[in-house]
């Protein structure tokens, strides 16, 4: 069953920029669903569009639609939004550096009924030990990966069904990055939460993924199965960085693949 | 020696009024980023409603306190709604603007309804003084003291344990992500305002009671910079211990300027001289937050 639909989304910024032109895609229930493209492809925006942050910022969706459970959503406060269900973790972390942890996690509850906020607060915990470790310590003291888990952590205390997960692996050291993505995936599993996920790091996302979409320009110009297009021979190219024989190309090439990218697109 | 004494007390008492109003600022500050130029005149206009409804309509006090309270409160909604929320995203500079209009606003209307000459508030604790350590101190000025004191008690609890108290701070912090947690940042900020001009009023009925009041009594407002930026600009202790400090600061140097050099009129320069040489020393006030930098 598909929990979240867009169809046809276009989304202009300050009146001028068209950033998304008729982006579609489509997410299961329960799934991890990713979202790849280069910078600029228009990634974080399909997620603010989702979540409604995009009126802070003076977008705005000028055609299309959000479908969230078979129900249209478009121009939805993010207030709102946080209350049906749909949670957006945002690029950067963006903790609340002068509250302490543990604040920064009741305001991840500030939708939740106070009766729910020592269980969730347990289960952050169990998720992520060290943020227990460090429950009383201002959140703007820790390092990038504790920072990170805080964010995801955050999500967590909202119950959400459907969670927006922007580029968790920014900036973090390799094996941070699994750690992280591995809670990610038993969030998904023992929560129920239907993910999606943009990401730069192709290969994770894909391995991660049940389903895959890669953005270019605004538009959707690939999509399968995590796995499929983990293989794709274009994926491997432009995003993993490898040639058709799975050895590293040559910078030579790089000709060719211009005249490829712009089919692609 | 029971000089200085007698104006040091001066001093707590009209610098616990200096706090009061500091913590409306540093409440809209905290919340929104806002500085509130009108702070003084939203305490002008808690005095003259409240002056209004005890002298004017003879209401008794105790329900005419409450009353004006309700006022404060509609009254700060009504300035966040019409005056402040068009401007969300707008530079800082415009908003400060609109601040000091607003304040000019205020004043006027008060000219308007109540002329400018001193109105006194009827007495309505004992005039009989209370002999502290052999000093006389009005019961006025204790219940002013206490009143204060309880106020900043009940809102530093606020902030610390209440989930829309720690809401008001992480808006402050950033609000867009404040956004992406849920919580309603136009509500925070309409919150915001009221609480704001409610301890404003409640420091301006304090006042009336102590001085009386007359249309002048904004350029309170302005005496709150020097507390505000002493105590950090967004620290609820800071506003507290600075308008304080302020208070007796500028009643000490008053009391010296007369008594060594017999001049007089320090009471209004004292203040800011502590202004420039605390923005030269500390910028970031004794409370204020520094900007957290990971190594």
């Amino acid at each position: 069953m598909s929990l979240l639909n867009v169809q046809n989304l276009e989304v202009v910024y300050n009146d001028v920029v068209l950033v998304l032109k008729g982006l579609s895609l489509n997410v299961e229930k329960g799934s991890i669903t990713t979202l790849l493209g280069a910078n600029g492809a228009g990634k974080s925006t399909t997620l603010k569009a989702i979540s409604g942050l995009l009126e802070g910022e003076d977008g705005k969706a000028t055609s299309g639609t959000i479908l969230y459970k078979g129900k249209p959503m478009s121009s939805k406060s993010p207030e709102k939004t946080v209350r049906q269900g749909i949670f957006q973790v945002m690029e950067g972390r963006r903790i609340f550096e002068d509250l302490t942890v543990e604040e920064n996690l009741r305001c991840g509850a500030y939708t939740q009924p106070a009766k729910n906020f020592s269980t969730n607060l347990e289960k952050v915990y169990t998720y992520f030990p060290r943020l227990r470790e460090r429950r009383t310590q201002l959140a703007g003291y820790m390092s990038g990966g504790e920072q990170q888990m805080l964010a995801i952590g955050r999500s967590v205390m909202a119950c959400p069904e459907l969670l927006l997960l922007d580029e968790p692996s920014l900036g973090l050291a390799p094996l941070l990055v699994e750690e992280i993505f591995d809670i990610v995936k038993k969030i998904n599993k023992e929560e129920g939460v239907t993910v999606l996920l943009v990401e730069q790091n192709a290969r994770m996302a894909l391995s991660l993924a049940d389903y895959g979409y890669i953005m270019e320009n605004g538009r959707i110009v690939m999509d399968g199965k995590g796995s499929e297009l983990l293989h794709n021979p274009d994926v491997q190219e432009f995003y993993l960085g490898l040639s058709h024989g799975g050895e590293k190309r040559s910078y030579r090439d790089v000709k060719h693949y211009r005249r490829r990218k712009r089919w692609l697109g | 020696m029971e000089y200085y004494l007698q104006l040091i007390i001066n001093g707590l008492v009209v610098g616990s009024i200096y706090s009061l109003v500091a913590l409306g600022f540093v409440i809209i500050y905290k919340a929104t980023k806002v500085v509130n130029f009108a702070q003084g005149e939203m305490v002008m206009a808690g005095a003259y409603i409240c002056f209004a409804l005890t002298v004017q309509y003879q209401i008794p006090f105790a329900l005419a306190f409450v009353m004006t309270l309700a006022f404060s409160v509609l009254l700060g909604l009504l300035i966040e709604r019409m005056v402040l929320r068009p401007l969300i995203g707008e530079p800082i500079i415009s908003v400060v603007m609109v601040t000091i209009g607003l304040s000019s606003i205020l004043k006027s209307l008060v000219q308007v309804f109540w002329g400018t000459q001193i109105r006194v508030f009827p007495s309505i604790l004992p005039q009989e003084p209370f002999i502290l350590m052999g000093l006389p101190i009005a019961p006025v000025y204790i219940a002013a003291f206490g009143l204060c004191i309880l106020l900043f008690a009940i809102f530093s609890l606020f902030f610390k344990y209440s989930s829309v108290g720690i809401a008001m701070r992480a808006t402050a912090f950033d609000q867009q992500a404040a956004q992406s947690m849920g919580i309603g940042i136009k509500n925070i900020f309409a919150l915001s305002w009221c609480i704001a001009a409610v301890v404003s009023s409640i420091g301006g009925i304090i006042l009336g009671n102590i001085n009386g009041i007359n249309s002048q009594l904004g350029h309170l407002g302005l005496k709150v910079f020097p507390a505000v930026i002493l105590g950090g600009l967004d620290s609820l202790l800071g506003a507290a211990l600075g308008g304080l400090i302020i208070g007796v600061l500028e009643n000490v140097c008053e009391g010296l300027a007369r008594e060594l050099l017999n001049l007089g009129g320090f009471k209004e320069v004292a203040s800011f001289v502590v202004l420039v040489i605390i923005l030269m020393v500390k910028p970031h006030g004794l409370f204020g937050t520094e900007e957290i930098e990971r190594v």
